[in-house]
């Protein structure tokens, strides 16, 4: 840094009549990036902190869960079934004596993955075909906009339903089924965004300059249209989790020992009267998880919106 | 000023743009605006062709259809003795190199979140060159010449001031060593204390790269300060085109004797005669048959209703489409 201020510093006065004015009254401004700009004021945003911390507990959670729990996540234990919390079982056992504590976080594992899996599908051929859509309009954008609203005609929980349906029900068709419901939802945001942007003045400079429609896409659309594609995929991280969940809850989802917290709720309906630990325990932390990334995507479209700044 | 044997750079034959008009339920097209209707003018080489009009004349749609930012729908644009309206895609990407445009709003023209060097630099690899030490070295020449300093160029646009940002424009139309730029109200969006600034600029750039400028505002005194040449239209035509001198001293077409009769003059003791005139500008999509000013016209004939009048050279180098002149 200091090199650089020195360079400044010799720099020669501008000789040019016309630029006299120019004489850069702010010399020592600080050369910050918007996506720099952006990570600062998320970082004052104590919700968006707060729903960091969630998530980041759950990752952890997840990614090293031999280490917090010696139970397996399916290992049965017939005589210790339905056991209440104690120091032994921190969360207790459910109907076949498992560890509820090893079964959430293992389950954490599925649930972000299914998260992360869906929502990059989703955002994949969401924001591909809404760059079509947007970019080249008329018939192509016409017959790409009504396959999104028939998507969009059903109501989305049952689109996935008769997805897994056709599929069969697997963990890995749900998280199939949850990305392409999604597909509509990224599609119709970045086609809506490409069509103002391609209105922009910037866009038709980029033209001017004698650039190539894969290039003005690429370096200067994609670019500003990240903002809401960003806030959308953290959303939908909340969301695809919770609809992983529904579809584990009906049978359709992950199949059984797989500790999905979505099974887990089905699995121990029975008990909420004589074990309701069994419950609330994965039902907290599907709630958990998804305020998490609620939080962190309200903080996101705060520090992305312009207007939000002060 | 001009080279001694000027020969045409660009010349514009019928030019013409009719947008759509969509409507109905299903969309069908239920008439046009006839932005530009049937334009021709011809710019010398190294010379500074000025066009004047109010909003919504077509100024801006006949500089971007002469680059074909917008696909003129008729005519014919002649750069270098060749026609480009029917180029390909390909050759007209590769003739972008000579036709540079600087547009109106250094806010809205520049990539937000592209760097200064980003910006001047991205035309000069979409035209090869590849090395980023070159790149790099003309970036910091160009802003240097257009009167910023090469550490600007790490910089985003947000961090400078409207003029500022319009030298990046002019550093970025520039990066090509263009033949040809089209100056689409360059100064419109700035402080009147910059937009002297930037028009000096503009001139000593022509002066210096032999640059040939079509130069599209609507404030007369800016056009008058820069121009060689001055072309008024109105409602997508050309009515009037000539010497700057000649134009703002005799001005031939009754709409240009009424629009240089509002130029304010610093003397609030000279009594002038004033033309005002009435009504509002005709729309587009739906003009007067004949001449399409005839509704306004204080020296209107019954011809002028019928008869769109021709464009011609009524006086050595004065081009007026009047019947009073034929």
């Amino acid at each position: 840094m200091k090199t650089e201020k020195e360079e400044k510093q010799e720099q020669q006065p501008i000789t040019n009549p016309a630029s006299v004015d120019q004489q850069v009254e702010e010399d020592n401004i600080e050369e910050t990036s918007p996506w720099k700009d952006t990570l600062k004021q998320l970082r004052k945003n104590r919700f968006a902190i707060a729903g960091f911390v969630i998530i980041l507990f759950f990752i952890i959670l997840g990614v090293f869960a031999p280490l917090f729990t010696s139970y397996s996540y399916e290992e049965q234990d017939l005589v210790n079934r339905l056991q209440p919390p104690s120091s032994e079982h921190w969360f207790g056992t459910d109907d076949v004596g498992r560890d509820i504590f090893a079964r959430i976080a293992y389950g954490a594992r599925v649930s972000l993955q299914v998260g992360f899996f869906a929502v990059t599908g989703a955002l994949v051929f969401g924001t591909l075909l809404g760059i079509i859509a947007g970019y080249f309009g008329r018939w192509i954008d016409t017959i790409i906009s009504r396959i999104f609203d028939i998507l969009l005609a059903f109501p989305s929980i049952l689109l996935a339903i008769a997805i897994v349906a056709i599929l069969g029900a697997s963990l890995q068709n749900a998280l199939i089924a949850i990305a392409i419901i999604n597909i509509p939802i990224f599609g119709r945001l970045v086609r809506s965004k490409v069509i103002s942007l391609r209105e922009e003045e910037f866009i038709m400079a980029a033209k001017a300059q004698g650039m190539k429609s894969g290039r003005i896409i690429l370096h200067h659309i994609l670019p500003n249209s990240a903002a809401p594609i960003i806030v959308q995929a953290t959303l939908g991280f909340g969301t695809a989790i919770l609809d992983a969940a529904a579809l584990g809850f009906l049978g359709l989802g992950a199949q059984p020992p797989t500790p999905e917290w979505g099974a887990m709720l089905a699995g121990s309906r029975d008990f909420i009267q004589l074990a309701p630990w069994t419950l609330i325990v994965p039902g907290i932390s599907i709630m958990l998880v998804v305020l998490g990334f609620n939080l962190i995507g309200d903080g996101l479209r705060d520090a992305l919106d312009p207007k939000m700044k002060n | 000023m001009l080279p001694k044997m000027p020969k045409p750079l660009l010349e514009i034959n019928g030019l013409k743009k009719y947008f759509d008009v969509k409507g109905g339920v299903f969309g069908r097209k239920v008439g046009e605006v006839k932005a530009v209707d049937d334009v021709s003018f011809t710019v010398m080489e190294g010379e500074i062709l000025g066009i004047v009009g109010e909003s919504g004349c077509g100024k801006s749609t006949t500089g971007k259809s002469i680059l074909r930012l917008i696909e003129p729908s008729d005519g014919e644009v002649k750069f270098e003795d060749q026609d480009i309206t029917h180029l390909d895609p390909e050759e007209m990407r590769k003739l972008r190199r000579d036709m540079q445009i600087i547009f109106q709003d250094p806010y809205a023209s520049l990539n937000p979140r592209h760097t200064v060097e980003k910006i001047v630099g991205e035309p000069l690899l979409v035209h090869g060159m590849t090395s980023s030490e070159d790149r790099k070295k003309r970036v910091k020449e160009l802003l240097e010449v257009v009167g910023l300093s090469g550490y600007h160029a790490s910089r985003y646009p947000h961090q400078f001031s409207g003029g500022q940002r319009q030298r990046i424009g002019i550093a970025r139309a520039l990066a090509n060593n263009p033949k040809l730029i089209i100056c689409d109200e360059p100064v419109s969006a700035l402080d009147v204390s910059v937009q002297s600034q930037i028009l000096n600029l503009m001139q000593e750039l022509r002066e210096e790269f032999h640059l040939t400028y079509v130069f599209i505002a609507h404030d007369l005194s800016v056009v008058k300060h820069i121009s060689d040449r001055v072309g008024v239209m109105y409602l997508g035509r050309m009515v009037e085109l000539t010497d700057k001198d000649k134009l703002y001293e005799d001005p031939k077409h009754p709409y240009t004797q009424a629009l240089l009769s509002a130029v304010p003059t610093p003397d609030p003791d000279e009594v002038r005669e004033r033309v005002i005139l009435e009504g509002d500008v005709p729309s587009p999509s739906n003009p007067p048959t004949g001449c399409a000013f005839h509704t306004r016209c204080p020296r209107a004939m019954d011809i002028c209703k019928e008869v769109r009048p021709q464009f011609e050279e009524v006086e050595d180098n004065h081009f007026v489409a009047c019947h009073l002149y034929t």
